[in-house]
């Protein structure tokens, strides 16, 4: 009996020793932004964050996972803003009353990559839309990201938008983040629907050309939203507002349109 | 196989002139990892003794348990902290997901039934009655313990720098509890994921190979420690 006792008493000295020390990390003041692989892989929120964390002394924790689980986070409180892009789901945590508003930061596009050769022929298509089309009759290989991103949500709208279920040997679902569903493709010789911006980072060590670009269909956009207090007390919701007020400022948006990898710019402000 | 001594050559460069962000990334593994072992080693020896010279009904269910709980996947871990952690789970409360303490607790949870695995079977090597006779002869638990800690000492050792292995080798928990953030929670596991998503095999292999030399240096020490011993008797 003593013996299980002090058993539980050591356990517990341990539990409270350690959640006592890691309180300091999650001291007030920290702004936890969730983001997606999208704006962290390009190198854009590598620019953005310092100058707004250096000049206002907040520091910015930023969680970068797909657009799904980015919006998860968010309705679960644990962070404080997200900066995706997916609008339908981004309004739904709004209407829901998790989100307190939407707010357009910027965009860039949604391209097709594939292999040099293209056998499904949709190179100089204008609509994402009828490149599906072909792919999917001409037995060509496809990789989807398969993980709720907001590039996989925009994939399966096309293919709803265009009445066709993806199935079968041909098309493949990874499961995987942009850059290695990227490297998947192009090991596999695979079209795939990808970001301009994570095509952009990693074209030099790819042979996986774009083939449709500024398609009709192509635009990505990324809002802003704050979770709201109401349903999580705890979020720092004044760091948050005053990083949304700043990412839509003259200062961050000349960061934003300044940012360029390989030589072209990648997201585009809303004005 | 160019791409492959390229990314090696360059991660060499990247090590030796001091790429501070790799360095920064190497220390906060094993500040984590050392601490997630630090804290869990107590109870993961007590745990064993209870194990092995305790005398109550379940013992051997539980050391079945403790013994395949060593193969529980560390995203699993990850995923019911990450529950148990969240703002709207029973111990959000505590702010701690997305923290370096988030990190270590599901380290602690991961090293735990290796540890406990591992010291056991080297407390079974021990005779019982070397146990049961500092027992009768008045020694506190306590006391007996440190005696049989003594003799079994390289098991202990064994087990510590397996259990160290096992965490600050792991991408699962870490990626899910810690998020991966820069200057915090970026790991070298977490940052071997990210890096090769983005197609950065250098950093990748650079921080790839620093884990194998600390783990090397850690085992030569080992090693060397029971060989000079070894010859003292």
């Amino acid at each position: 009996m003593i013996h299980s006792l002090r058993f539980l008493l050591f356990s517990l000295a341990i539990t409270l020793t350690l959640v006592m020390a890691s309180a300091n990390h999650a001291a007030d003041g920290i702004l936890r932004l969730a983001t997606t692989t999208s704006t962290e892989n390009s190198g854009l929120l590598a620019k953005l964050v310092p100058q707004f964390s250096d000049s206002r002394d907040i520091p910015v924790h930023v969680i970068a996972v797909g657009t799904g689980r980015a919006l998860n986070h968010a309705r679960n409180g644990d962070v404080d803003v997200v900066l995706v892009h997916a609008k339908n789901a981004e309004l739904d945590l709004v209407n829901s009353g998790f989100g307190i508003e939407r707010y357009e930061v910027m965009y860039n596009e949604f391209v097709i990559a594939g292999p040099e050769t293209d056998p499904a022929e949709i190179s100089g298509l204008s609509n994402l839309g009828t490149a599906f089309e072909k792919i999917a009759n001409s037995g060509a290989l496809f990789v989807s990201r398969g993980d709720d991103s907001g590039t996989h949500k925009k994939e399966r709208q096309i293919w709803d938008e265009v009445d066709i279920e993806p199935n079968g040997d041909w098309y493949k679902e990874v499961g995987l983040g942009m850059g290695r569903s990227l490297q998947i493709a192009d090991e596999l010789r695979a079209y795939i629907l990808t970001d301009k911006g994570t095509w952009l980072a990693l074209k030099r060590k790819l042979s996986l050309p774009v083939h449709v670009q500024g398609a009709s269909d192509g635009r990505n956009d990324y809002g802003i939203i704050a979770v709201n207090p109401e349903k999580h007390s705890h979020v720092n919701i004044e760091a948050a507002e005053q990083f949304i007020d700043w990412i839509q400022s003259d200062e961050a948006k000349a960061v934003i349109s300044g940012h360029k990898v390989e030589g072209e710019q990648l997201f585009y402000v809303i004005e | 196989m160019d791409g492959l001594i390229g990314a090696s050559a360059e991660a060499l460069r990247l090590l030796f002139t001091g790429d501070r962000e790799i360095w920064e990334i190497v220390a906060i593994s094993f500040s984590v990892s050392f601490r997630a072992i630090l804290y869990i080693v107590p109870l993961a020896i007590l745990s064993a003794f209870a194990l092995a010279y305790g005398n109550f009904p379940g013992r051997r269910v539980l050391i079945t348990i403790v013994n395949a709980l060593v193969a529980l996947p560390a995203v699993v871990v990850g995923l019911l902290l990450y529950m148990l952690l969240s703002s709207s789970g029973p111990f959000g409360g505590w702010r701690l997901l997305f923290t370096q303490g988030a990190m270590i607790i599901g380290q602690m949870i991961l090293a735990f039934p290796l540890l406990v695995a591992m010291i056991h079977v080297s407390l079974q090597g021990v005779d019982l009655s070397a146990w049961q006779t500092a027992r009768t002869l008045g020694a506190s638990i306590f006391r007996a313990m440190f005696t049989i800690m003594r003799e079994v000492r390289f098991g202990l050792i064994a087990a510590i720098v397996a259990g160290f292995g096992r965490v600050v080798s792991e991408v699962g928990c870490s990626i899910m509890v810690g998020g991966n953030i820069l200057h915090h929670t970026r790991n070298i596991p977490t940052a071997i994921a990210l890096e090769t998503s983005k197609g950065e095999f250098e950093q990748g292999i650079a921080l790839g190979a620093v884990l194998i030399t600390l783990a090397l240096a850690l085992n030569f020490a080992v090693a060397t420690v029971r060989g000079r011993d070894m010859a003292r008797h």
